[in-house]
Order: C-alpha cells, then sequence, then structure tokens
C-alpha cells in the first residue's frame, strides 16, 4: 500500500462512479442507491481506504448519499510468455513460478467495475 | 432489503411493521388491504451494472484517438515523475523538430501556465490545462485542448501529462504511444517502485544521462527493471541539456509520426 494523505486519484475515480449511477438512475429508473459493489483489482493502482473515503466524499448530497460501499478484491494474475503457466501475482514484475521468466502478460487484476447496485 | 421476495421492508398502511419471519417461511405481508405493499413506496432491487469505471474516459479517448487518426497527427503522452526534466527536453524536441511538420503541445499541471509560457518561448503553439486538484490529466480535458489546436496532416502534438507515475497510467488520452521519462538523477528501481507507468507506456526515454559519471546509477539494471515490467518497452538514452542521443529520439518520432499520417 502507498500511504498517502491526498487521494485524489481515487477521488476521481468516485466521481466516475457516482456519474455512472447517475446515469443509469435514469435509464434504470430508481431514486435512492443503497449499496455499490464495486470489483477492484489488486493491480489497479487503487487505494481502497482512499477509495472509501472519497466515496463518501462525492456522494454527499447526492442520491447516494450514505450508501453502503462493498469491495470485492480482484487478485492479480498473470500468463508467463515463455511457458504458458498462468500464476497469481502481488505485483507487476514477478518471475513466473516455474520457469522464472519475467516475460509475462497480465491478465486479471487491474479492473476498476462498478458491479451491482442495490437501489429503490 | 429483503432476501427473498425483493422488497424494501416497507412499513404498510395499516402501521404494521413488515414482519420479516423467513426462519418460520412465512412471509408476512401484513393484513393491509389485498394484503399487499402499499403503492408508492420505495422498492429495493438490484441493478446489474457491469461497466468500467474507466469506461467513460475511455470513450473520450477513443473519439480523441479517431481525430487524431482521420487528421493524420501523432499524438504522444509524456508522463513522469516531477523533476526529471520533462519540460526541458519537451523544449529541446520542439528546437530540433521545428520546420520539419507542424507541433503542438497540451500542457498539464496543477497550477501556473510556467511550462506553456516556456513552451511558447520556442515558437511552437501550446494550451495549458490546469488540473487543479487532479493529479492527471484526462482524456476530456485533452478533447477540449485539441479544439484549440489545429494540427495539420504529419503534425505532432505532445501532451505533456501532469508530474505524476502513478495516476496518469490508468488514464487514456487518445495518445499513439505513452512516453515516459526517467531520469538518472532518480534511482534505477523506480520501473519497479511504480510498475503501472511501465506498463503502459511504449518508450522510456533515460534522461540526464550526462550525470552519470557523478551518480552510482545502474543503466543495465534499470532497463532490464523496466524490461521485467513490460518486455516490449523501447529504451532511448538521453541528454535534453547536451543533446545526447537525441536524434535517435527524434529518429523515433519521425518513424511514428509516418505511421500516423499514412494512417490518416
Amino acid at each position: 500500500m502507498r500511504p498517502r494523505s491526498n487521494p485524489v486519484h481515487e477521488l476521481a475515480l468516485c466521481e466516475s462512479v457516482l456519474e455512472l449511477i447517475e446515469e443509469q438512475a435514469r435509464v434504470q429508473r430508481y431514486t435512492r442507491v443503497n449499496t455499490v459493489w464495486l470489483e477492484v483489482g489488486s493491480l489497479a493502482a487503487v487505494e481502497i481506504e482512499a477509495l472509501r473515503f472519497g466515496f463518501d466524499v462525492v456522494t454527499r448530497g447526492s442520491l447516494a448519499e450514505g450508501a453502503a460501499l462493498e469491495i470485492r478484491e480482484i487478485p492479480g494474475r498473470a500468463r508467463c510468455l515463455c511457458c504458458g503457466e498462468s500464476h497469481e501475482i502481488a505485483a507487476r514484475g514477478e518471475a513466473c513460478p516455474r520457469c522464472g521468466s519475467y516475460r509475462s502478460q497480465l491478465i486479471d487484476g487491474a479492473q476498476i467495475r462498478v458491479q451491482e447496485l442495490e437501489v429503490s | 432489503m429483503c432476501g427473498v421476495c425483493g422488497c424494501g421492508q416497507a412499513e404498510i398502511d395499516d402501521g404494521q411493521v413488515h414482519g420479516h419471519s423467513h426462519g418460520a417461511l412465512l412471509h408476512d405481508h401484513g393484513r393491509g388491504p389485498a394484503g399487499v405493499h402499499a403503492p408508492g413506496l420505495p422498492q429495493s432491487r438490484l441493478v446489474q451494472i457491469e461497466q468500467d469505471i474507466l469506461a467513460k474516459n475511455d470513450g473520450y479517448a477513443a473519439a480523441n484517438r479517431a481525430r487524431l487518426a482521420a487528421a493524420g497527427v501523432l499524438a504522444l503522452n509524456l508522463v513522469s515523475s516531477p523533476g526529471s526534466g520533462k519540460t526541458a527536453l519537451l523544449t529541446a524536441t520542439l528546437g530540433l523538430m521545428r520546420g520539419r511538420c507542424a507541433l503542438g503541445v497540451i500542457e498539464g499541471d496543477q497550477q501556473t501556465s510556467n511550462d506553456a509560457e516556456r513552451v511558447r518561448a520556442t515558437g511552437v503553439p501550446a494550451v495549458q490545462i490546469n488540473t487543479g486538484k487532479g493529479c492527471h490529466l484526462d482524456a476530456h480535458m485533452v478533447g477540449h485542448a485539441m479544439d484549440a489546436l489545429a494540427l495539420a496532416s504529419g503534425g505532432v502534438l505532445f501532451i505533456e501529462n501532469v508530474g505524476n507515475l502513478v495516476c496518469p497510467a490508468g488514464f487514456d488520452l487518445g495518445e499513439a504511444h505513452k512516453v515516459v521519462v526517467l531520469s538518472v538523477t532518480e534511482g534505477e528501481d523506480k520501473p519497479l517502485k511504480y510498475p503501472d507507468m511501465f506498463a503502459a507506456a511504449d518508450l522510456m526515454l533515460l534522461n540526464k544521462i550526462d550525470l552519470l559519471p557523478y551518480l552510482d546509477f545502474d543503466v543495465g539494471a534499470c532497463i532490464a527493471f523496466a524490461r521485467r515490467i513490460n518486455p516490449a518497452i523501447a529504451v532511448i538514452e538521453v541528454s535534453a541539456l547536451r543533446g545526447h542521443g537525441m536524434e535517435d529520439w527524434t529518429g523515433w518520432i519521425e518513424q511514428a509520426r509516418r505511421r500516423a499520417a499514412g494512417a490518416g
């Protein structure tokens, strides 16, 4: 985790989450969001605590004020370009546990997605 | 929310609280008229979204990319930490490329228009974006800045991002390539410390190499670390101040520029 006192990038992401749920409110006809389920990859360069803080700040006075934020963390996965093995990684640039190569392709864990909302 | 019928635990007309006794498989909707929910009360439900949070930015970026391709303009997104010499590198590059093709610059900083003024001093048009509290440029800002810069086919648009090795990695601006500038005064393990940026970049410019004799910086290790993160990343060693490697860098731009102009 990167300790940072100024979570500006997470704040921008939270603004995008709010925009997305406000757009969906018109399409799906809801006026209140009670819970937001997010999927956040462990390699998405997102600090979860900063995201929670930002979410509370940006949703104030909106249809999602006070909504619960449920975050599902997705572990990073890479496929080795040498031996084809796919493996879990904690950070980019880790060696393949089978053949030791650093030539790999990220296949999961970089996403930040809104999965589902509980609305009324 | 009630997990069985999806109702919103609403109170009903007769003032009786909705009794939730699922344990006994009894779902009592109360004794109101017809035993149903009162109209107009909120019903809680689940809505599937499954959308990427950056999808909106990516949409603007795709529009920028289409505009640039139609115009035959090469856009490069220059990223680095603060103080890597990005603006000095940019002004030196503009000096070498002036007269060869149309050039334009979008400058991103939290505050001040100092960098845009440094660029304009070279005679190249520049638009400054101040992000205020924001730590990165986004594709929407860049789209508006592009309106103010009419670039001819075969031109090059340099976008100098906010000095930050974390946040700009995730925000596509519609550029053809991200170019990460790393100066040798920063430490050779930066690619490992900030891997997202090095994973997103197509080219790493290793700047200030004229200072190598005075530093304990291992160029080979730095390049190995960058390729550990991104096996395909190209590397050019430069000194913006002394001019070392600048022909290699402008040659790289020239090739990319021809590809972009050909695609337009």
